[in-house]
C-alpha cells in the first residue's frame, strides 16, 4: 500500500484496523519496560525520589508541544492541500493533546509545591503552557460551535496556525524571562545536562507516551471516519424522505 | 522503594496521570463502540452510503 493511498479513508481504516491491536501491545509493554526503569533510576542528589515525577511530566509536556504541532502541520493540509484525513487528524488530536497538556500542569503543580514551595507562579513557562491548554480548549469548542464538518476546520486551521505562535514562546520562556522553571535539560544545544541514569528512563517513558498518542490518535481517527459516515448516511436518508 | 517524604505529591502525581490518561481511552474506546453500533443499525436497516450498495448504477 503506497502512502498516497491512505488519503482513502476506506483504506485508512483498514490499515487501522490491521495496526492497532499490535500498536496497544507495544504501547503496554513500553510503558512496563518503562516503569521498571523509573523504579530503578536513583534519586537526585538535589531533589530525591521527588525527581521521579520528572518521568511523566517531561513526556506529557513533550507531547503537549508536540500534539499542536502535528495539528498545525493537518492544518496546512486542510488549507494548502486538502488532504480528506488533514482535518480529521486535527479535529481527533485536539483532545488528546488537551488532557497531556492538562497533565503537564498538574504534575508539574505536584512536582512544583515541594521544590519551589508553590504550586504555582505566573511565570512565563507555567502561563504559556496554560495559555496552551486554554487553546486547546477553543479549538475543540470550535469543532462543537460549527456543524458543518468542512467550513469547521478551515476556521480551526486558521486558529491552529495562529496559535502555533506560543510553542517557540513555551520553548524559549526559560531563556527570555526569569523563571522558577529549570532551563532545558534534553533538547538543548550542548547535548542533555541529565545523567545518563535518569536520562535513559526518560527517554523509554517519551517512547511510551508517544506510542500511547499514536494508538489513541489512530483510534481516535477511526471513529471520527465512522461518525462522518453515519452523518453522511443519514443527511442522504434525510435527503430522500424529503424529496418523497 | 523509599519515596521519601513528598511521597504523597509523587504517588499524587502518577495518580492523576493514571486517571486522565484512562479517562481518555474509555471515551476512546466508548465513541468506538457507539460509531460501530449506529453503522451497524443503519445497515440492518438496509441505509447504507451509495458507494456501500451492492447494485448500485450496475444495469
Amino acid at each position: 500500500m503506497a502512502i498516497i493511498d491512505l488519503a482513502n479513508p476506506t483504506r485508512f481504516l483498514t490499515l487501522v484496523n490491521r495496526v492497532l491491536p499490535w500498536l496497544a501491545l507495544a504501547t503496554v509493554a513500553a510503558f512496563a519496560y518503562g516503569l521498571i526503569r523509573v523504579i530503578g533510576a536513583p534519586d537526585d542528589y538535589q531533589q530525591g525520589a521527588t525527581a521521579k515525577i520528572m518521568f511523566i511530566h517531561v513526556p506529557s509536556a513533550w507531547l503537549s508541544m508536540g500534539i499542536w504541532s502535528i495539528m498545525s502541520i493537518a492544518a496546512l493540509g486542510t488549507l494548502v492541500w486538502r488532504h480528506p484525513l488533514a482535518d480529521v487528524a486535527a479535529k481527533t488530536a485536539a483532545p488528546i493533546g488537551a488532557a497531556f497538556t492538562l497533565q503537564c500542569l498538574i504534575t508539574g503543580s505536584l512536582w512544583g509545591r515541594p521544590m519551589w514551595g508553590t504550586y504555582w507562579v505566573w511565570d512565563g513557562r507555567l502561563t504559556s503552557v496554560l495559555v496552551l491548554f486554554l487553546m486547546y480548549l477553543g479549538v475543540i469548542a470550535l469543532w462543537r460551535t460549527i456543524e458543518e464538518p468542512a467550513r469547521a476546520a478551515r476556521a480551526v486551521a486558521i486558529l491552529t496556525l495562529v496559535g502555533a505562535v506560543n510553542l517557540p514562546i513555551i520553548k524559549f520562556s526559560v531563556d527570555w524571562w526569569s523563571t522558577l522553571h529549570q532551563p532545558a535539560s534534553v533538547l538543548r544545544l550542548g547535548g542533555p545536562s541529565i545523567h545518563p541514569t535518569l536520562l535513559v528512563p526518560l527517554l523509554v517513558m517519551g517512547f511510551a507516551f508517544g506510542l500511547l498518542f499514536l494508538t489513541l490518535h489512530l483510534a481516535a481517527m477511526r471513529n471520527e471516519i465512522m461518525r462522518r459516515r453515519v452523518r453522511t448516511i443519514m443527511m442522504l436518508q434525510a435527503g430522500a424522505a424529503a424529496g418523497h | 522503594m523509599d519515596l521519601g517524604p513528598y511521597a504523597a505529591f509523587i504517588v499524587g502525581a502518577y495518580g492523576v496521570t493514571l486517571l486522565i490518561m484512562s479517562m481518555i481511552i474509555t471515551w476512546i474506546w466508548l465513541d468506538h463502540r457507539q460509531q460501530t453500533k449506529t453503522l451497524a443499525d443503519l445497515e440492518a436497516r438496509g441505509i447504507t452510503r451509495r458507494s456501500e450498495r451492492p447494485n448500485e448504477g450496475q444495469p
